[in-house]
């Protein structure tokens, strides 16, 4: 069964096409990576499938829900109701405590519950830095907060936009520890990323150029993928 | 939730949002203290006013319609003496009227023609310092010496404790060849009462009094015959400037309705002051001197409109230190934004939050420029008026409407940026 579906999209800016006619599917349960070289769409297709912006054309659907005609409040409620975001620059609130960033989540989608709050932070291993701002925390740690931030409401789907791009070595195996348990548990995981090593623990990879999907690769390294077509999984 | 970040925001970005306080509590410092002076500036421009002279004249009816009558026939003429006069006794009776305390002050009058130093001489009748014991159980002074400020008086100045020191104008003083301490004998022009009068001062007033004697009351009515009487009386009362409702019941009180006659009646107009004086000595006419009044009012007003622009000056000032300080907060605060947006708040949300932020730290800010502002008005009293400002509680809620609306105002290019901003284009920068 498949969580998102994209169905021809393409995303047009001025003269510039930054997507064009893109097919997906994205099965429930599956760890997808979207590989490219700078400007290859990657980050276009990312915020399509966040609901952060909508395509120029083609269709999105999300968990059974067609995204394409939905107002921008509507979004907003997708977004915060089915998608867990983790960015690069982990993006947490300088003023709130590692606890505090992960209620914020829980706000914005419900009621706040603290004790959730704490088991998600314990989750990734911070259970201990609750109470400390995001510059008393480690790049790893913040990262692990922005994960914990990205669970807290059960998302139908984690999207992950270079998610070790700001860590080192040590603290990329933690952060990708943890989406490995995470997708051992059934979550559904789209990680967006230039480093290959990063997109060898998915299960499928697709590769954009030029804003259009230039191969798919099931897991592994990418730079030995088929062409587009030769692997399962590409749209229609 | 919402003052968990509120708190944070607050506590944690305290140096951040100094700037705005700072900016709100420069404005309202100027504005409290601009809106104090204002609403303070009527009574103390009204007392400055005072001090160039009575704005009130208060004669018996009978005088004041020959008075009337003459002027119709031609200046030219001598007006025809008015037999006509007010009993002394009844003139503590002006500072019972229901505007009493807008009476500054008030002397009476009585002219009389002496023989002194083989000529006739004006001697004229007045209370310099009176001390009075009012019914009410108030106690006054009044009198010439706070009506006629401007005088130059060279020697000492008139005192009713002194029944025969009287001040001379400084022609006549010339003329007679007399000075300070100088005394000389005076009588009534039939020769049947005199007095040894002792030149307390000599003045200069720049007008007719030049050519005459100030003396005692008591000593004017002895010399004249006229035991308990004053021909006039002149007041200095603080009054609100005149209005269409003033002018209307100055021509005919009673063409005003009930509820127009309340309200005249109950604001200090000039008008009403001199009705209130007619009502409690029957038998008198009350002349406002509306060159006076008018040019008090019309200087007043400009006063007035001066410090309300300086005021809408500061706190449009005020409103554009605010617009770029939350402005600039809100560009820095871009990739915050960006993030809740993307983990689904919506605009007004992320609004009310910021601008809840933004009010409290204003309000702050506000409270403190309020407390400065009131330190402002009186160093302004002090400085140009010698007295301090009353605090007018009026100004507190007027500075919590200003310091909303110009945090509001000043917050809007903030907020339509929020509301713009998309949070693409604040989160993936690399």
């Amino acid at each position: 069964m498949n969580i998102l579906e994209l169905r021809g999209i393409s995303k047009i800016y001025g003269q510039l096409s930054a997507l064009s006619e893109i097919d997906l599917d994205v099965a429930q349960g599956e760890w997808l990576a979207i590989m490219g070289p700078s400007g290859s769409g990657k980050t276009t297709v990312m915020n399509i499938i966040g609901c952060l912006d909508k395509p120029s054309c083609g269709s999105v659907v999300l968990d059974g829900q067609e995204l394409s005609a939905l107002s921008a409040d509507e979004l907003t409620a997708i977004r915060r109701d089915k998608i867990g975001l983790i960015f690069q620059q982990f993006h947490l609130i300088s003023y709130l405590t590692a606890l505090e960033n992960v209620m914020v989540a829980q706000y914005y989608h419900s009621l706040v519950d603290e004790k959730e709050a704490l088991a998600a932070l314990d989750r990734v291993g911070l259970a201990d830095r609750a109470k400390h701002l995001p510059r008393q925390l480690s790049g790893g740690e913040q990262q692990r907060v922005c994960i914990a931030r990205a669970l807290i409401n059960y998302p139908s789907i984690i999207l992950a936009d270079e998610p070790t791009g700001n860590l080192d070595e040590a603290n990329e195996r933690v952060v990708m520890d943890i989406l490995h348990q995470l997708h051992r548990e059934g979550s559904t995981i789209v990680v967006v990323t230039h480093a290959p090593e990063v997109a060898a623990h998915a299960e499928r990879t697709v590769v954009l150029e030029y804003g259009k999907i230039a191969r798919i690769v099931l897991g592994g390294d990418p730079s030995k993928a088929p062409e587009v077509g030769e692997a399962c999984g590409a749209g229609a | 939730m919402f003052w968990k970040m509120l708190n944070g925001a607050l506590v944690r970005r305290k140096g951040k949002l100094v700037m705005i306080a700072f900016a709100v509590g420069l404005g309202v410092s100027l504005a409290t203290a601009m809106l104090n002076v204002m609403f303070d500036v009527g009574d103390k421009v009204n007392q400055e006013l005072k001090t160039y002279g009575a704005n009130l004249t208060v004669v018996p009816r009978g005088a004041s319609l020959m008075d009337e009558l003459y002027s119709l026939e031609g200046d030219s003429a001598e007006p025809p003496r008015a037999e006509k006069y007010i009993a002394e006794a009844d003139l503590h009776k002006i500072k019972m009227i229901f505007w009493a305390y807008n009476i500054v002050d008030f002397a009476p009058y009585l002219e009389t023609a002496v023989k002194g130093g083989g000529q006739e001489i004006s001697l004229v009748g007045t209370w310099f310092n009176k001390h009075l014991e009012l019914p009410t159980g108030d106690e006054v002074d009044a009198g010439m010496n706070g009506l006629k400020t401007w005088w130059d008086i060279r020697g000492q100045g008139g005192d009713d404790a002194d029944e025969t020191g009287v001040l001379v104008g400084e022609a006549l003083a010339l003329r007679l060849g007399l000075g300070p301490g100088d005394s000389f004998p005076i009588e009534s022009l039939d020769g049947q009462v005199g007095a040894t009068v002792k030149i307390r001062g000599v003045f200069h007033s720049g007008g007719v009094e030049d050519e005459q004697i100030f003396a005692p009351l008591k000593l004017s009515q002895d010399l004249s015959g006229r035991p308990g009487l004053v021909q006039k009386v002149e007041v200095s009362a603080l009054t609100t400037p005149e209005n269409d409702l003033a002018r209307r019941a100055a021509q005919d009180p009673g063409s005003l309705s009930r509820m127009e006659w309340d309200t005249w009646y109950c604001t200090a107009y000039i008008s009403s002051i001199a009705y209130q004086i007619e009502e409690i000595i029957p038998g008198t006419r009350v002349k406002p001197v509306l060159q006076v009044a008018e040019s008090e009012g019309a200087i007043l007003e400009k006063t007035q409109l001066l410090m309300l622009l300086l005021t809408v000056l500061a706190m449009a000032c005020s409103a554009l230190a605010i617009s770029n300080l939350v402005t600039a907060n809100v560009m820095e605060r871009s990739a915050e934004i960006g993030l809740l947006k993307a983990l689904g708040a919506t605009n007004s949300a992320i609004s009310i939050l910021m601008l809840t932020e933004i009010l409290i730290t204003a309000f702050i800010g506000g409270a403190l420029g309020y407390f400065a502002g009131l330190g402002f008005a009186q160093l302004i009293g002090h400085g140009v008026f010698d007295s301090a400002v009353e605090v007018k509680g009026l100004v507190i809620p007027l500075t919590v409407v200003l310091v909303f609306l110009v945090t509001a105002l000043g917050s809007l290019p903030a907020v339509r940026m929020l509301l713009r901003l998309r949070p693409t284009e604040v989160l993936h920068g690399r």
